[in-house]
């Protein structure tokens, strides 16, 4: 069934003073890492957003639009509705260490995805970068996982000092690595350059505005690939050469328009 | 064994053409639709100026077909003459023409966005005075109203040298009057049906319609019926080739359509239940069934169901 599915909204956590992670009455065994539901809030809008945890669903959104600052006004017990899961997500390879590299709120499918490798007993690293440690999320979380956490904020209030991606690529990256990511495009286009570099296999997960979810509606085309249903994971050799990448997404009204 | 066509003056590879509103936004898309096997793309509807549309939910899955209040979100005409210009750079090589889908919001402008559109040099311009959800100021759908639709497509004719497919509304109880109304105004074939209704959905834990515009279009295998009766209706009344979409689903569903008289077949909604296969696959259906009966081309068995309507 693919209409929305209202159930009520069951615990809410405040991850930091923008991201907030939303636990709805809901199971979705079926869902893999990285694959995404429509979440719906009725009367407001419908926006895709990636799984935190699919048994109960659980999303993780940070304040950014409209949108998810209505979701964020939500109380436990009020009403959302999702669809879905959709899209491809991460496939894991086992045979390498996995290093998963968040920025801002893209911890939730990365979250999701080291549950799946500390089950699976693959040696994880994750990075996450933010703001300032008031904008790091899931920090707790992800060491009760027991993977390996390597920090960085903008102006050093924690871990170290710059970019998530620096940091990354001068000291945290090995040979024997996979990488996964999931933030903003520019730090997923930095990793992507270190991916090809280095000649490792790297999965991004990317973000555009989406109307259908499933393949229909070219909202969501990235250069030939339609985010909802190729990606939104996307292995590096994917990006290879596209326009849009890193540079373009759409308007509601199909206009590209430049990524900051 | 010959599947090709002409279309108004093009030829087609094949009858399947992408429908309007699905997929034809961006060239990269459009090029991977026609190597998907299609035999012609057609754009999404523009307009003279950008629309972002309505607020999501817009598409839904119902249960038996879809239903859509997009609300003609589009880059607006002058991005899509980039658009089809660049679409069609890589599929005349391909032998895949492109159908450039306008609309507007009064009849003037329908002949501004046709002038402006022609300057791609689309193949085809489809005129799109049919969809269920526009709610401009006029609040009127076009092709409900056989003077109005024929005055739309007076105006296109004299502002384009494309040839011009005008998509009728199954949502009138005039349908034929209005196919030959149209053609009389000059449309060089019809395209058959936009989605039907509107029709809409209510959540039943929230109370609410769940479409952000509360109604929308109604698509896929549960309006296929309806659509072909329609086509048949049209070919019986008007002598014009007939693009025919509604629901087709299968090779079965196409070839329904090519027996009740049309030259084309439309996909929409089959891209959701079958993916982008869906193009080559039912290409192949067909084929299976031409071969067992024998036919060489697509024009052995075109309308050979209208006898038994008489």
């Amino acid at each position: 069934m693919a209409l929305p599915q209202a159930v009520p909204i069951r615990e809410i956590w405040d991850d930091t003073r923008s991201i907030r992670t939303f636990v709805l009455d809901a199971q979705v065994p079926q869902a893999e890492p990285g694959q995404f539901v429509m979440l719906w809030v009725p009367g407001v809008d419908e926006k895709p957003m990636s799984i935190t945890h699919p048994s109960p669903l659980t999303v993780t959104v940070a304040r950014v639009g409209p949108f998810s600052t209505e979701l964020h006004q939500c109380k436990v017990g009020d009403t959302v509705g999702w669809r879905g899961p959709y899209g491809r997500g991460f496939s894991l390879h086992e045979d390498r260490d996995a290093l998963l590299v968040s920025g801002g709120c893209g911890v939730g499918p990365l979250y999701f995805l080291a549950t799946r490798t500390a089950e699976r007993g693959v040696d994880t690293t994750v990075a996450l970068g933010a703001r300032t440690a008031l904008d790091l999320p899931y920090v707790a979380k992800f060491r009760a996982l027991g993977v390996h956490l390597v920090i960085a904020t903008d102006d050093g209030s924690l871990g170290q000092k710059g970019y998530i991606t620096n940091v990354v690529s001068q000291s945290t990256i090995q040979r024997s690595h996979a990488v996964y990511a999931c933030g903003p495009e520019m730090m997923l286009v930095a990793l992507y350059h270190l991916c090809r570099e280095r000649g490792l296999p790297g999965q991004m997960s990317l973000e555009r505005y989406m109307k259908c979810g499933f393949g229909i509606c070219g909202q969501c085309s990235l250069d030939g690939y339609l985010v909802c249903t190729d990606g939104p994971v996307f292995n590096v050799d994917q990006l290879d050469g596209l326009r849009d990448f890193g540079r373009t997404h759409r308007s509601a009204t199909g206009r590209r328009l430049p990524i900051r | 064994m010959d599947l090709s066509i002409t279309l108004c003056g093009a030829l087609l590879p094949n009858p399947l053409v992408l429908a309007s509103g699905i997929l034809g936004l961006s060239h990269e898309i459009m090029v991977r639709v026609a190597c998907a096997g299609a035999g012609a793309i057609t754009t999404k509807s523009c307009s003279l100026k950008p629309r972002p549309g309505y607020p999501n939910p817009t598409i839904l899955d119902w249960g038996s077909g879809l239903i859509n209040a997009v609300g003609l979100a589009n880059p607006g005409v002058e991005v899509m003459v980039e658009e089809i210009r660049a679409a069609k750079q890589r599929l005349t090589p391909l032998g895949v023409p492109v159908i450039a889908s306008i609309f507007a919001e009064t009849i003037y402008d329908f002949g501004t966005v046709a002038r402006f559109i022609s300057e791609a040099e689309p193949d085809l311009i489809e005129i799109n005075i049919s969809c269920p959800n526009i709610d401009d100021r006029y609040r009127l759908m076009f092709a409900a109203d056989p003077y109005v639709a024929s005055q739309v497509t007076r105006r296109v004719k004299q502002n384009t040298n494309a040839p011009v497919l005008v998509k009728l509304s199954p949502n009138v109880i005039n349908l034929a009057r209005i196919a030959r109304e149209v053609v009389d105004a000059g449309a060089d074939g019809i395209t058959a049906i936009n989605s039907l209704g509107p029709g809409t959905v209510i959540d039943i834990e929230t109370c609410r319609p769940v479409l952000a515009h509360k109604t929308g279009g109604v698509s896929g295998p549960a309006i296929h019926p309806i659509a072909v009766r329609c086509v048949h209706e049209i070919c019986r009344t008007v002598d014009v080739p007939v693009v025919a979409i509604g629901g087709v689903t299968t090779g079965q569903d196409v070839i329904e359509m090519i027996l009740a008289g049309a030259t084309a077949v439309g996909i929409g909604s089959a891209i959701y239940y079958r993916g982008m296969a869906v193009f080559q696959e039912l290409d192949d259906e067909l084929r299976v069934y031409m071969e067992r009966h024998d036919y060489g081309d697509l024009e052995a068995f075109r309308g050979k169901a209208l006898t038994f309507f008489d």
